[in-house]
């Protein structure tokens, strides 16, 4: 098959699938090609796209590649959508951060963590899709531990799990309008 | 300057106390604990007072402040070999902070990122939880009808079953879930594959109609008088907590809350 073509074909795909194709499923459908050939097109096309500033961008998402609109253009695609993007409160986006860098983790962890009761929370992340219930914690009750979805990072715009933020370590952690001064967490015993 | 405080919505008693201490320009691993602790119980009463719902954990860590506060105020006694010697009463309230505050970062930055609908689109699904291209709902009086294929598959024994199977409706559908958590497909008849009464035909049937009306599962064939096909549906992972929730007994056991 001509480069070109597979290049087209692999963009017609690209197009018409409802989620992000990985890989694997693509080289399954165009058949005859190899592995670092479909992908050196995806990287060929995702350049051109860039470069050309076109509409839509070639981007890896949830271990796969998908079209999507620059963020550039979002005004506009909103304003023919109509409709409000959902809105997350604060509660259900830190009750996600905390299960996304935790997984797997349970209920009660994740209380620990936010000192209040998570249950409503949970529950809507859980309606959104974007967490499930993963396995169950070898502790009395079995409780579930709970994991993100692919549809998590789909929202984030996240290729894995790998690409989340770096979560800050502890002794970075002053609040912003703290003084200069702070006082090692672990104490020695003559303080 | 107690009661001043400007209401915002507080996610919980560590996320107001966070705004107390940002609010007092103090560091949170040198929390002037008497002043803040007044700080909060006036922004509680605040909160009280206009009927706003104080969820007990803020009344949990009120007691803790208080708690802290008098530790402060007592002499550290050098005779007292106490195990709390030398350990500031508020060094387990600020790992607490710090931890949420990191939570706290991190969702910021996720919401930072580039959104899908919100900053990024694709484009739309055009099928919206549809039965994949040429499968079709199965109707109750198929579904029956399989049923009693099964059934009559079974050995016919003479003798009575006298063996009372303690298998629960709720068991089974932990069951149906775990294999279909596990797999694509299953052929409904695979689901009977195993079982050797009739009650447990039964009992089997039942979970998967329960398990169809919380929508955790599908049932479906590839064309007219094929093969009954089971899939997970949207629902599996609510009806996987909620069959887990209620236990495997009958009784439910009160679980409290909501």
């Amino acid at each position: 098959m001509e480069r070109a073509d597979l290049k087209s074909i692999v963009e017609s795909l690209l197009f018409v699938a409802d989620g992000p194709l990985t890989l694997q499923r693509l080289e399954e459908v165009v058949e005859g090609s190899s592995r670092d050939e479909v992908r050196s097109v995806l990287q060929e096309l995702q350049a051109e796209l860039d470069r050309e500033r076109r509409g839509v961008r070639l981007v890896e998402i949830a271990s796969g590649y998908q079209l999507r609109t620059p963020k550039v253009n979002a005004d506009w695609v909103k304003k023919l959508l109509g409709g409000r993007p959902p809105r997350m409160s604060r509660a259900t986006l830190e009750t996600l951060a905390i299960i996304a860098y935790r997984q797997p983790i349970t209920r009660a962890e994740i209380e620990a963590i936010r000192g209040v009761d998570v249950d409503g929370v949970v529950g809507t992340l859980l309606e959104r899709n974007l967490i499930r219930a993963v396995a169950r914690k070898d502790v009395p009750g079995r409780p579930f531990l709970y994991g993100t979805t692919p549809e998590f990072l789909q929202l984030f715009n996240l290729k894995d799990l790998t690409h989340l933020p770096t979560l800050k370590e502890m002794e970075e952690l002053t609040l912003p309008e703290a003084p200069e001064k702070s006082i090692p967490l672990e104490r020695t015993e003559e303080s | 300057m107690s009661t001043n405080v400007q209401l915002e919505i507080f996610e919980g008693p560590l996320d107001l106390l966070l705004h107390l201490i940002k609010k007092n320009e103090v560091s949170v691993t040198d929390i002037p604990i008497a002043a803040i602790t007044e700080q909060y119980l006036a922004t509680l009463e605040l909160m009280q007072n206009l009927n706003l719902d104080v969820a007990g954990e803020f009344l949990v860590m009120a007691a803790t402040l208080i708690h802290i506060k008098s530790r402060m105020l007592l002499p550290a006694g050098d005779d007292e070999p106490d195990e709390d010697e030398g350990i500031d009463p508020r060094e387990d309230l600020v790992r607490r902070l710090l931890e949420y505050q990191r939570f706290k970062d991190a969702a910021a930055e996720l919401e930072q990122r580039e959104l899908l609908t919100r900053d990024v689109f694709t484009r739309p699904a055009v099928t919206e939880q549809a039965p994949a291209q040429g499968f079709r709902e199965v109707s109750l009086f198929e579904l029956l009808t399989a049923l009693r294929r099964v059934i009559e598959r079974l050995p016919k024994d003479d003798a009575h079953e006298v063996i009372l199977e303690k298998i629960t409706v709720r068991e089974k559908m932990t069951l149906i879930l775990d294999i279909l958590r596990a797999g694509e497909r299953v052929h409904f008849e695979a689901l009977f594959s195993e079982v050797k009464s009739r009650m447990e035909i039964i009992v089997t049937f039942l979970a998967m109609l329960e398990l169809v009306k919380m929508r955790a599962i599908r049932i479906f064939q590839e064309a007219l008088n094929g093969p009954i096909q089971i899939e997970a549906a949207v629902g599996i992972d609510q009806a996987t907590e909620k069959v887990a929730m209620e236990g495997p007994e009958e009784e439910q056991n009160g679980t409290s809350g909501s």
